[in-house]
């Protein structure tokens, strides 16, 4: 088995997400009717930093929410254990708002489906837009990031780890490691 | 959290471990901002059917139960026995069984006999979960109680919990014991010695007469309905005694903690356990304790009936 490979550091990690920053604020002219909604784990930890990113280039202040998808995901009947659900936070009407949708990958794109459903049952935002900090391909649905930090092209066989401070306790990375072969068993077993 | 849940049915408080409770309650967090959005919807449980099998009158429960199944996107169908085939002399088992022939999955019953949902559970496929069977068990109500005080005073383990009325015919008080002892909480039991259950102590709980005494005690005080469907046999001299030596009325609660929590599964009967401006009053839960328990029941049911074949591993979805 090959070594896992590090894709971004610490540092990179913090670039990317203040380039992202800049091109949210480009795209709306400024943070007017501008929020931030971040999807439970990893994704609510960038939502926090990218708002304070864009404290600190515009001065302003952005309300963020944080999503939990797990009622909304299409699998929840083909697992075995129920996946805990969380508590989803958002605490401003998002009607008529700029809502930018921020999680940690993007892969086949059903996160980001369930995390649309559950959007709209908040309110009817004037837009939704996504930002995501990698995006590794294999999309299942027709859906496409408006803001990338970095693309990756990954084959199945490879996991993409996100590791954030605030959750993982330790330094920040994203690693793209091979998977294990019980792994793969697995997902062909489940796919028979 | 680690904690998996593994049971089929839900029977009684006494069948969970203490991390399935504590797993139980926080699920129920969750679901209970679904309740307070302008969408009260989340497609959780959609295209599941849960049957309401009432055999005795209920209003909260079953609104409760109900409410909770709709939020989560489940379709609900109700049968009480008096509209029903049992009437026309059908058995329990056997309607359950009819039921069960058209795909639903899950019952929630509840019935005047103890143990009847034991027997639908062993005997189906379908989910059951019980929503009371006679003098014993009511778990669901005891989660929510248990929620509730989780909620307004931040913890369980180390409070003082004190259970008071007719504790001989409640399957509230049955369930509540076992979940307080689960947790961490210690029970003192009071009410008439007629209706004290002989060797109720062997619980592990303390049996007192003395409500006063009870109330400079308790962090939480429980208040159970004097059940005078059950009083046929003469328990008590009359039901005004009761209210006059076992009723909570403000005079009585001049001596509480500043703090205590005040209780009532309802129907709450006014004048005989707690006077109206008690169960009124600023210390009252008992409205708090119905909001509660649709999230409660949500987060049972989500536990109960999401369950299939394999595992997705996470950040992988």
């Amino acid at each position: 088995m090959t070594m896992p490979s590090k894709i971004l550091d610490h540092d990179a990690i913090r670039r990317a997400v203040s380039r992202v920053a800049h091109e949210v604020l480009e795209k709306n002219k400024g943070t007017g009717g501008l929020c931030i909604v971040g999807i439970r784990t990893r994704g609510a930890v960038l939502a926090e930093r990218l708002k304070e990113c864009i404290r600190q280039i515009e001065g302003a202040e952005v309300p963020v929410g944080i999503l939990d998808i797990t009622l909304y995901r299409d699998d929840l009947t083909l697992i075995d254990t129920q996946p805990v659900v969380r508590e989803t936070s958002i605490h401003f009407d998002i009607t008529d708002k700029k809502v930018v949708l921020v999680d940690d990958v993007l892969f086949t794109g059903r996160t980001i489906r369930a995390a649309l459903d559950a959007l709209i049952d908040f309110g009817r935002p004037a837009n939704i837009q996504l930002a995501v900090l990698i995006d590794r391909g294999h999309r299942e649905l027709p859906i496409r990031a408006d803001y990338v930090g970095k693309n990756i092209p990954t084959s199945l066989n490879q996991n993409v780890k996100v590791v954030l401070e605030e959750v993982d306790s330790r330094a920040d990375e994203v690693v793209v490691e091979e998977r294990s072969k019980e792994a793969r068993d697995k997902d062909a077993e489940k796919k028979k | 959290m680690t904690t998996e849940w593994t049971h089929k049915d839900l029977l009684d408080v006494k069948d969970l471990s203490r991390e399935e409770i504590e797993l139980v309650l926080e699920t129920a967090k969750s679901f209970k901002e679904v309740s307070a959005r302008d969408v009260k919807k989340v497609p959780a449980l959609r295209g599941k059917t849960v049957v309401m099998l009432f055999f005795e009158n209920s209003t909260r429960t079953r609104a409760s139960f109900e409410l909770a199944a709709k939020r989560l996107s489940a379709d609900t169908i109700n049968i009480s026995a008096g509209g029903s085939s049992l009437s026309k002399g059908e058995t329990v088992l056997d309607t359950a069984r009819n039921l069960e022939a058209m795909n639903i999955d899950a019952i929630v019953v509840r019935h005047p006999s103890s143990g009847v949902p034991d027997v639908l559970a062993r005997h189906l496929k379908a989910v059951v979960i019980n929503a009371g069977d006679g003098c014993r068990a009511h778990p669901t109500q005891a989660l929510l109680d248990l929620f509730t005080i989780k909620e307004k005073l931040g913890k369980i383990d180390g409070l003082k919990v004190g259970i008071v009325g007719d504790i001989l015919h409640s399957r509230v008080a049955r369930s509540n014991i076992w979940g307080f002892n689960k947790l961490g909480a210690r029970v003192t039991v009071c009410g008439p010695s007629t209706l004290m259950p002989p060797g109720v102590e062997k619980l592990g709980i303390k049996v007192t007469n003395d409500i006063d005494e009870l109330i400079r005690e308790s962090d939480v005080l429980m208040l159970l309905r004097l059940q005078k469907e059950r009083q046929e046999n003469q328990f008590l001299p009359s039901v005004r005694e009761y209210a006059k030596r076992f009723g909570v009325n403000q005079e009585r609660l001049k001596q509480a903690k500043k703090d205590i929590v005040i209780m009532h599964p309802g129907p709450t009967n006014r004048g005989v356990e707690l006077s109206a401006e008690v169960a009124d009053g600023e210390y009252s839960v008992i409205l708090d304790q119905v909001t509660n328990g649709v999230a409660v029941r949500m987060a049972v049911l989500y536990l109960l009936l999401g369950k299939g074949k394999s595992k997705v591993e996470e950040g992988n979805v």
